[in-house]
């Protein structure tokens, strides 16, 4: 395999660095002192290989369409917001919004996530190693999450279609969401994302959640 | 939007760094707050000599404040700061029969506040930050909502003996808390919203509540959005509302806490790479208390 072609960003912009990827002369990637800065590897639309050392700032890997994108490190507010394709894979933990919005794709965090994980969510696969914060999966449209520790407050609020697995304790449900029957269909899919993201848990010791369907209409029993 | 850092040093042999590392940080948030900065520093001895006490004010009236007995004056921009060996309730009292038109921006037994407006690195420099001594202090770059961009609008609020707060966020019922205080008494400097808040803070402790009652009695009166780093004399505290969309990231090593609204802002700081990192739950008050010093 070729070696990655090295950007380091004591020297070089984030901006130089996002129109390399844009229009990509190689396969594979590596980004050096990242100091936390915003948007690194947004934007990628073509089937690289992009390896971050270190912590990154907000929107790391946003709009990711194809990329395989690795942030060795923490990431920021909104990593891999707006996904549509590709793997996008965080080493530490991630800030709040992670995998807002996203159509597509995988979103792996080998650590723990704040807030609002997966808000939005419109079809992306989102695996989280450790936690996640209050509010996940807010108005989760597509797609599944899957939590191999704890989930916080208001899980899945106003949820519509997404599937969210939990191997831990759940804080509390939002409005609309459920624990629903764990079918064989389900424990499969779940094998399939957990092995996928490389994480070897039981499928067995997780719960599903997900959308009532009451509030899909106006009525006056919506009140909560 | 706005920006916070913070600094508590636990090791006194970062003392002397403290200027150069508040001021790395700064200058990562400014986007966060091109208006105006404001920076708290505690125990800068160039400025608070040992065994006076310090008040920061914004006045234009400085031979008058010269004239008082015993001060050391230093000026920086719009901020003067006039320490003595005197209590800070009586050098306060100096300074505003000196100067009736002044504002008071902080006053305490070895806090400096600085405020003015413009460019956070261009005000650093003007405040000579990167040169500053000293254990803790905190820094805001502020985008003005609530309020006018002057000095008197920067933050920290310092409006308690060696107490600070900076702010990220809006306030929505801060008028009605504003008129509650005013009635028993509490004189404001001005509109914005995060003064209410730390007069709130400094009325709580004046009652005799430590730092972290006081924060969570703000978290169940005051209703908005906010990320807050609070300072005392001798604590260094940080709480966010309950929906939490202010950023907020902490960082602690043996040699210090660390708190910014990005990582950026801690990028730079010394063992960064060993130290842990996280963010603050919602509605959560972490305080810490600077050890080996009774308040």
């Amino acid at each position: 395999m070729n070696e990655p072609v090295v950007v380091d960003l004591a020297t070089s912009s984030v901006r130089a660095l996002n129109a390399e990827l844009h229009a990509p002369g190689a396969k594979s990637y590596e980004v050096r002192s990242p100091q936390g800065a915003h948007a690194i590897a947004a934007g990628v639309d073509s089937e690289i290989t992009v390896d971050v050392r270190g912590h990154v700032g907000y929107y790391a890997a946003g709009m990711n369409d194809g990329g395989r994108i690795t942030v060795h490190g923490n990431a920021g507010t909104g990593v891999a917001e707006n996904m549509m394709s590709g793997t996008v894979r965080v080493t530490g933990d991630a800030s709040q919004s992670a995998g807002a919005t996203a159509h597509g794709g995988l979103l792996v965090i080998e650590g723990s996530a704040s807030m609002r994980c997966g808000i939005s969510m419109k079809g992306v696969d989102i695996v989280v190693g450790g936690d996640i914060g209050p509010m996940s999966a807010f108005m989760a449209q597509a797609g599944r999450l899957v939590v191999c520790g704890n989930a916080g407050d208001d899980l899945g609020d106003s949820i519509y279609e997404a599937r969210i697995y939990v191997r831990g304790t759940v804080g509390s449900l939002g409005a609309d969401c459920v624990e629903k029957q764990m079918r064989p269909e389900h424990l499969t899919e779940l094998r399939d994302l957990l092995a996928e993201a490389g994480l070897d848990h039981d499928p067995a010791q997780f719960r599903r959640y997900g959308s009532a369907r009451r509030l899909y209409h106006f009525t006056s029993g919506n009140t909560y | 939007m706005c920006g916070i850092v913070g600094l508590h040093l636990r090791d006194p042999q970062l003392y002397p760094q403290l200027g150069r590392l508040l001021e790395t940080m700064l200058c990562q948030v400014v986007e966060r707050g091109p208006d105006s900065a404001g920076v708290a520093v505690y125990g800068d001895r160039r400025r608070v000599p040992e065994g006076h006490a310090a008040v920061s004010v914004l006045s234009r009236e400085r031979e008058a404040l010269r004239a008082i007995p015993g001060a050391v004056v230093t000026e920086a921009g719009d901020t003067v700061v006039v320490a003595a060996p005197a209590e800070p309730a009586e050098l306060v009292a100096a300074v505003r029969a000196a100067d009736p038109a002044a504002t008071v921006i902080g006053a305490g037994h070895d806090l400096a506040v600085y405020k003015g407006i413009g460019h956070p690195r261009v005000l650093a420099e003007t405040y000579d930050l990167v040169h500053a001594q000293g254990w803790q202090g905190l820094a805001h770059t502020r985008m003005a909502t609530e309020s006018a961009v002057t000095p008197q609008g920067c933050h920290p609020f310092s409006v308690g003996p060696d107490q600070c707060l900076v702010h990220n966020g809006s306030f929505a019922n801060h008028a009605t808390i504003r008129r509650e205080l005013a009635a028993a008494g509490h004189v404001f400097d001005s509109e914005n919203d995060s003064e209410v808040a730390a007069r709130f803070v400094a009325d709580r402790l004046a009652q005799g509540e430590d730092l972290d009652k006081a924060l969570r009695l703000l978290c169940e009166r005051f209703d908005g959005f906010y990320t807050l780093l609070v300072t005392s004399g001798d604590g260094f505290a940080v709480v966010r509302d309950a929906i939490a969309c202010k950023p907020a990231i902490i960082a602690e090593t043996d040699a210090y806490v660390a708190m910014a609204s990005e990582f950026r802002a801690l990028a730079g700081l010394p063992g960064i790479a060993e130290a842990r990192l996280y963010e603050p739950d919602p509605e959560r008050v972490y305080h810490w208390t600077r050890e080996g010093v009774t308040p």
